[in-house]
């Protein structure tokens, strides 16, 4: 119990922060802030599972995300038949040749004796295949983004349940792992965290792009919801009795009928909004649980003990005879994938994909510092990152315009410096985190919650 | 005659636009190396530490702009180019001071410094967004053109005009010299030489008696100025925005490492090769075609090898194709 003293104080701080917000902004904004801290505690664990336990550095969060992001739209949406009956052969036909491609590369690569003949055969395959795309795609495209551009313009999904996609999320960030950590990993480590935030940012700008696949920069909104809409609640009968009996002291109150008719209607507009985050936040707790139960559990396996060898000392833990190449890969892998359930469980929550918004400041730097400050190599530290650090994010402009406002109080309301302070709270976010980072890096760079290896 | 319509049409839309990004980028690798290469890290404030240097011009700008001072038919901004740097190198100072001293000294692995300049970043990026904000800043004055499109056709009678802007010739002029100057200093001079002796082998320079105090000032020094007038530079040819400036860490790095990190020369050229490879992939070669191809054979496409959207992925699968082939650079990496 003395061991989990820490961990239970730093979490218990946490939620009484979250409380208070609640207390003193509203349950909604607080409910919000658990969902995102909830959503960044995933991203944190993937991002711990490279760095902490495996010692990988990977700047290229913002891809994984932003591809989990788009399995939610390839997966929910319905299908759009005008763009497939106009483009989809087409389209089709330039998947087949770019599977052809990489498995005929595979081939020579396999079969025939490193040689110059065998990289021209290489290069000729990659030049014809791309050229044939082109041909084949290029009024397919066209095509495809001319139908109905204002709502579709776009190939659509599946339309299958969005859950779903949390897992196909988590499926195509790994297959994008795969490749990455195949071209990079045998990189240093300073360099492969410069090629994973490049190789990232490739993959948000094809998806930012290529408006055929995900409508790119013109958005896809209205995405389907695990959880019962707003307006559905607020017009179901069970849900207003459920508001009347938990407010009935409240509702005693009101003068007259019509009054009490105000209040309810109110009371239920605001309940209705919390009920939807509140369902959300259940369904991310269960993730995050999961995901927690499974990460301890390979931590403190076999397994997880080899990866910290690794870690620790690879020219000794290769001469074991473990392979560390493969380790690597498989790390790299299954973090990327946690990394792209988050992404996708983030797009269900917003209801909409907006690949504009993928940015690496935002999704993979503000990532990085929460696995710093929380705790490299242990996953309740990872979690609580996720949380201190994005509450801050959220609430650092409040609490920046509270400070400025206590400072400049003796200035007059027309002050320029005041007035200038005032309109960049916003960025004092920025200053709160980077301080944050370094103040951790240079004090404690173990983490709030550093690693701890049960000794069996 | 078509093929001087061609070539002046390559010129005025690839070549010279070419020159000039690839100069911002080399001044900008350059930086980016000389810290890795001495320093021993991967900064990630690159960029937001060029914006800073901007920052002082763009505002001693409209300071001098108000009192009425200008530099004739020359942009205010180069005038405030020295004070601008005084600024930078201040602000460096005071972060290797407080910041990296501490990893240094206690000999850090790069991945640190690295997160920790991740830190540096966000802090920079505030400070900026603070004093100056967010938005769009242009503050070029003086003559906009060197020579203009029509002044052109008149001269030569072609029917394609050839644009050069001031801001073109500044840039590359100004690169040149820069460039010029600090090759010059590392390799003749004294302090040049340890600190590439320094780079090359720090045990082995501290035994020969090097001051690591003084190399890693003069670096900073030299990165400040760098950055600084890359910073300019380019917030004169395009425009002053701090998300931009952020957002060309990535090809800087690009530029860095396909020349080879920790190699000036490398990095100079390297620059070129990244801003050659993304105006070449995505210019639209259609007019040029139509001055060298007979009628019969005239493209009706724009032949356009990727949109334009795709510029900053050209230079980052550059990156990863070197990356892959020759891990080291195109020139070997960790020289100075």
């Amino acid at each position: 119990m003395r061991n989990y003293l820490n961990i239970i104080v730093a979490y218990s701080i946490m939620m009484l922060l979250i409380i208070l917000v609640g207390i003193f902004q509203s349950w909604s904004i607080a409910l919000t802030i658990f969902n995102y801290c909830m959503i960044s505690a995933v991203m944190t664990l993937g991002a711990n599972i490279q760095w902490g336990y495996a010692g990988l550095i990977n700047f290229g969060i913002m891809g994984y995300t932003a591809l989990g992001g788009l399995a939610v739209v390839l997966v929910s949406v319905a299908p759009v038949p005008e763009a497939w009956s106009v483009g989809g052969v087409n389209m089709m036909t330039c998947l087949g040749i770019i599977i052809f491609m990489i498995f005929s590369t595979r081939y020579i690569l396999k079969n025939i004796q490193k040689s110059k003949k065998r990289n021209y055969l290489i290069a000729g395959i990659i030049i014809v295949g791309l050229i044939l795309i082109k041909i084949i795609a290029g009024p397919a495209i066209e095509q495809i983004e001319a139908v109905d551009p204002a709502k579709t313009g776009f190939l659509g999904g599946l339309g299958l349940p969005v859950l779903f996609s949390w897992i196909v999320g988590g499926l195509f960030a790994a297959g994008l792992a795969f490749i990455v950590g195949k071209v990079a990993l045998g990189l240093r480590a300073d360099y492969l965290a410069i090629a994973t935030l490049l190789i990232a940012e490739i993959v948000v700008s094809i998806i930012k792009h290529e408006d055929w696949l995900a409508r790119g920069v013109k958005n896809v909104i209205g995405l389907k919801r695990p959880a019962p809409y707003e307006i559905d609640l607020q017009t179901s009968p069970w849900f207003i009795n459920l508001v009347e009996k938990f407010h009935s002291a409240k509702l005693d109150l009101a003068n007259s009928f019509s009054e009490r008719q105000d209040i309810l209607n109110q009371l239920v507009i605001d309940a209705s909004s919390v009920y939807v985050k509140l369902c959300f936040a259940g369904m991310f707790l269960v993730v995050v649980i999961i995901l927690l139960i499974i990460t301890q559990k390979a931590l403190y396996s076999p397994w997880g003990r080899m990866m910290r060898a690794i870690r620790d000392n690879e020219e000794a833990a290769s001469a074991m005879g473990k392979n560390v190449v493969k380790q690597h890969l498989f790390i790299f892998i299954l973090g990327s994938a946690i990394v792209g359930i988050a992404g996708a469980m983030m797009v269900t929550n917003d209801g909409l994909f907006t690949p504009g918004s993928y940015r690496p400041m935002r999704y993979t730097f503000v990532i990085w510092v929460m696995v710093i400050v929380g705790g490299t190599g242990n996953n309740f530290g990872a979690i609580l990152g996720g949380f201190v650090v994005w509450f801050l994010w959220v609430e650092a402009a409040p609490i920046a315009l509270f400070f400025i406002n206590l400072f400049t109080a003796h200035l007059p309301e027309t002050n320029e410096i005041k007035i200038h302070l005032i309109n960049s709270a916003p960025y004092f976010r920025f200053l709160l985190v980077g301080i944050g980072l370094l103040l951790i890096m240079r004090f404690r760079p173990q983490g709030i919650i550093p690693e701890k290896i049960i000794k069996q | 005659m078509d093929l001087i319509n061609a070539v002046i049409v390559l010129l005025n839309y690839t070549i010279i636009p070419a020159l000039t990004y690839g100069s911002q980028l080399a001044l900008g690798a350059i930086f980016v190396t000389l810290i890795y290469g001495i320093l021993r890290f991967a900064n990630f404030a690159t960029g937001d530490m060029m914006s800073f240097g901007t920052m002082f011009a763009v505002l001693l700008t409209y300071y001098f702009q108000s009192i009425g001072i200008n530099f004739g038919f020359l942009p205010t901004a180069l005038l405030t180019i020295p004070f601008a740097i005084f600024m930078m190198i201040l602000y460096m100072l005071l972060i290797d001071q407080t910041v990296f001293k501490y990893y240094r000294i206690k000999k850090s692995p790069p991945v640190q410094l690295a997160m920790v300049s991740v830190g540096v970043m966000f802090v920079t990026q505030a400070v900026i967004r603070i004093i100056i904000g967010p938005t769009d800043r242009r503050f070029l004055d003086g003559e906009k053109f060197i020579l203009k499109a029509t002044e052109f056709k008149e001269m030569t009678g072609l029917a394609e005009g050839l644009t050069i802007k001031s801001t073109q010739m500044i840039t590359i002029v100004v690169t040149i010299i820069v460039v010029a100057i600090m090759f010059w200093f590392l390799n003749k001079t004294k302090t040049g030489t340890s600190m590439r002796a320094y780079s090359d082998n720090e045990d082995l320079a501290l035994l020969s008696g090097i001051d690591p105090k003084k190399v890693v000032l003069i670096t900073w020094i030299i990165a400040g100025i760098l950055a600084t007038i890359g910073g300019i530079l380019y917030g004169l040819d395009k425009s002053y925005r701090p998300f931009v400036y952020f957002n060309n860490m990535l090809p800087i790095f690009a530029a860095a490492i396909v020349g080879g990190i920790g190699n000036p020369y490398g990095a100079f050229f390297g620059g070129y090769v990244i801003a050659f490879a993304e105006i070449f992939l995505t210019y639209a070669y259609k007019r040029f075609l139509v001055y060298i191809l007979p009628e019969s054979l005239e493209p009706n496409s724009l032949m356009q090898l990727l949109s334009t959207d795709y510029k900053f992925a050209i230079s980052f699968s550059i990156l990863v194709i070197v990356l892959i082939f020759r891990p080291s650079g195109i020139f070997e990496g960790k020289r100075i």
